[in-house]
């Protein structure tokens, strides 16, 4: 009899080129992404060594960090944006790798524009410079994001050497109330097992919840998973990955097709599976989730109070929660509700989809965003956006007030023009409120998209289920 | 790659937990097209007021750890992104050993690609050095990656885990592209089986 696997070991185990001692194998890598940012000193290193890019068409490239939002007819104003820009057009073109460009419909944040490819696949592993690679998980592949030297290794040799992470489930089950989404989930998950409690594991999501999920929810489950620690997360295809890929441009097509899904059905955890370590959520008792600090662990539902470090016995966490609190400059006991936002931010690779645009704009629909806040909405791709487009969303968000922008990461990362000043609060459908995220001084409130439109609305933090 | 094998310096304490890298090295310096140059920025909010001017209680502008070459930091430092300019950021100001209770797993692989060496230790021992550490410039620590210890100032030794070979690469300097390469049969076997299994890939 053979041992039970678990979805990952059997992804892992299809990918070994050469197991190596020393607890390292050499595992093969079917897809790589690239973009802007983090494959610069990559091709250089490419250049230098005289290699080449082993398999151009396995690799996909697009630019997304640093491309402007607003009108780009007049390419790129900022002068180091458009160079690293340009690099990665000059690259892609010397090596041979195809490039979605900022005209190209299909380009989007990296993480949006692959799925919609068909260029993530189940069963695949699929590697990016970018940590939030984990998003890719959703097809039940093993993604995760590397370094620049790694992606220069990939680049090289279509291979990585690694060890093999640990095994961890997460369990879901029951019906997510109104209002609490896929978003509401992963913090309640990251709020449960910390920051670093995926640290060393492969996340498998498992249970009925998750198989409720549309393929948008799962993609930002997994996307979240870095922010727990894991570098991948997991969830076993079913026929609603098989239709959601199923006719894209780089899906198996008619005659592999069949083939492709009786491989792919193979694809989960047998029932006997070791994990090395098991967590079950009831999705019922989840409500819609905030961040108050700056770490995604420092979060909770709505309707709390911003906590209080006294009643932290641990010294380093109290003094992370101390610094936390006059970072965001909120004070202990205060409702989260209470907190006035002066910006909405609508997007990114974890909520810049249409799934999460539609249910942003059945909360703005026939309301106004209140007249001190700022608020924005980024699709995360071209086709995204066009889709939204031929749905009337972009006029509802008009209509409500918000602005309607071009496809990219935006203001979930800053490094374009579209960012926090200091001391500017934010409620954001993106992954990270660290300091300075969002822009230097920039204080950032993780929620869901239909949270974030609340708190436009309402203009301080709100609870959704309040406008449903 | 720079080889590793001892490092004898002065280690800064920076006992904040989940250091992550958007507090090691901003956005705003990941527009660069090159690897060097990004110590002048390494923990940019931190170190430098709005205004640019060195912020003086931040520990790497204090005198006695400018020429810091081991940093001493809390749980699950580098969290975050996969950014390598962290660690070339940290490389670049010349330090070359992180020690922490925990790292977040792209940062701390990330590092030794880059001649860093990240040492994670339990927290009491972790606490022992940042007490050290604190003893500004007499806090001299030696690293030896060959016997995995540190030595500290009073000669305490401690012993640190590390996987063989990550180790190996480290003490040789090696080009792992150049080590993959070598397996470059073993690679177009795995594909040609593949192309014929799931040509779709």
């Amino acid at each position: 009899m053979t041992t039970p696997r678990t979805l990952y070991d059997k992804i892992w185990d299809a990918h070994v080129v050469v197991p190596q001692e020393d607890g390292v194998s050499v595992i093969y890598i079917d897809r790589h992404l690239v973009h802007e940012v983090t494959s610069p000193q990559a091709f250089e290193g490419l250049r230098t060594a005289g290699r080449q890019v082993r398999r151009p068409e396995a690799t996909l490239a697009v630019a997304d960090h640093n491309v402007p939002t607003t009108d780009r007819a007049h390419g790129i104003a900022d002068e180091e944006s458009r160079i690293q820009i340009e690099t990665l057009e000059q690259n892609c073109k010397d090596f041979g790798v195809e490039y979605l460009d900022m005209s190209d419909i299909r380009q989007g944040i990296v993480h949006v524009s692959g799925p919609e490819q068909g260029f993530t696949l189940p069963g695949a592993t699929i590697v990016c410079g970018d940590s939030h690679t984990s998003t890719h998980g959703a097809f039940g592949a093993l993604a995760f994001g590397i370094g620049t030297s790694e992606v220069e290794h990939v680049l090289a040799t279509q291979t990585l050497v690694a060890a093999k992470s640990k095994n961890m489930r997460v369990n879901v089950t029951g019906d997510l109330p109104v209002g609490v989404t896929a978003k509401d989930l992963a913090l309640a998950i990251i709020g449960e097992i910390g920051t670093a409690g995926g640290t060393g594991y492969v996340i498998e999501y498992a249970g009925d919840t998750i198989e409720k999920l549309s393929m948008e929810g799962r993609m930002t489950l997994c996307n979240l998973t870095i922010e727990g620690g894991a570098r991948s997360g997991l969830i076993a295809p079913d026929q609603k990955t098989f239709d959601y890929v199923q006719g894209r441009p780089r899906a198996p097509k008619a005659g592999q097709w069949e083939t492709a899904v009786k491989i792919w059905s193979q694809l989960y955890s047998d029932p006997d599976a070791h994990f090395d370590r098991e967590i079950t959520l009831k999705a019922d008792e989840i409500a819609p989730q905030v961040t108050w600090g700056t770490s995604p662990e420092n979060v909770l539902p709505i309707t709390a109070v911003v906590p209080n470090p006294a009643e932290v016995a641990d010294a380093a966490h109290k003094a992370a929660m101390e610094r936390a609190l006059q970072y965001m400059g909120i004070e202990a006991g205060a409702p989260l509700t209470s907190l006035k936002v002066d910006r909405v931010f609508i997007g990114s690779c974890t909520n810049g989809r249409i799934e999460d645009l539609r249910a942003a704009a059945a909360i703005a629909e026939g309301r106004k965003v209140a007249p001190h806040v700022g608020a924005m909405v980024v699709p995360g791709s071209g086709l995204v956006k066009e889709q939204a487009e031929a749905e009337g969303l972009d006029k509802i968000f008009i209509e409500a007030g918000f602005e309607w922008r071009e496809p990219g990461c935006s203001m979930c990362l800053a490094m374009n023009a579209d960012k926090l000043k200091p001391g500017e609060r934010c409620a954001s459908t993106s992954n990270r409120n660290f300091e300075g995220r969002q822009g230097r001084g920039g204080r950032t409130h993780l929620v869901s998209p239909g949270m974030a439109v609340a708190a436009a609305i309402a203009g301080h933090l709100a609870d959704v289920r309040d406008y449903n | 790659m720079e080889k590793f094998n001892k490092l004898t310096g002065v280690a800064a304490p920076l006992n904040l937990i989940n250091i992550d890298t958007d507090m090691i090295i901003p956005k705003q310096f990941l527009k660069t097209i090159k690897r060097s140059g990004l110590g002048v920025h390494l923990f940019d909010e931190m170190r430098y007021d709005d205004a640019g001017n060195e912020v003086a209680d931040f520990v790497l502008n204090k005198p006695q750890y400018r020429e810091a070459k081991i940093l001493v930091a809390g749980d699950n430092f580098g969290c975050g992104s996969s950014r390598e300019h962290a660690p070339w950021a940290i490389a670049d100001f010349g330090i070359r050993c992180v020690i922490a209770p925990s790292f977040a797993d792209i940062f701390y692989n990330n590092c030794f690609k880059n001649g860093i060496l990240p040492i994670a230790l339990p927290q009491e021992q972790v606490d022992l050095l940042m007490d050290d550490a604190a003893r500004g410039a007499n806090a001299i620590l030696e690293i030896d990656l060959d016997s995995q210890t540190i030595k500290g100032p009073d000669g305490g030794t401690i012993s640190f885990e590390i996987d063989p070979f990550r180790k190996h690469c480290l003490l040789n300097g090696l080009d792992e592209v150049g080590l993959t390469l070598q397996k470059q049969d073993k690679i177009a076997e795995f594909e040609a089986a593949r192309e014929n299994a799931q040509p779709w890939l």
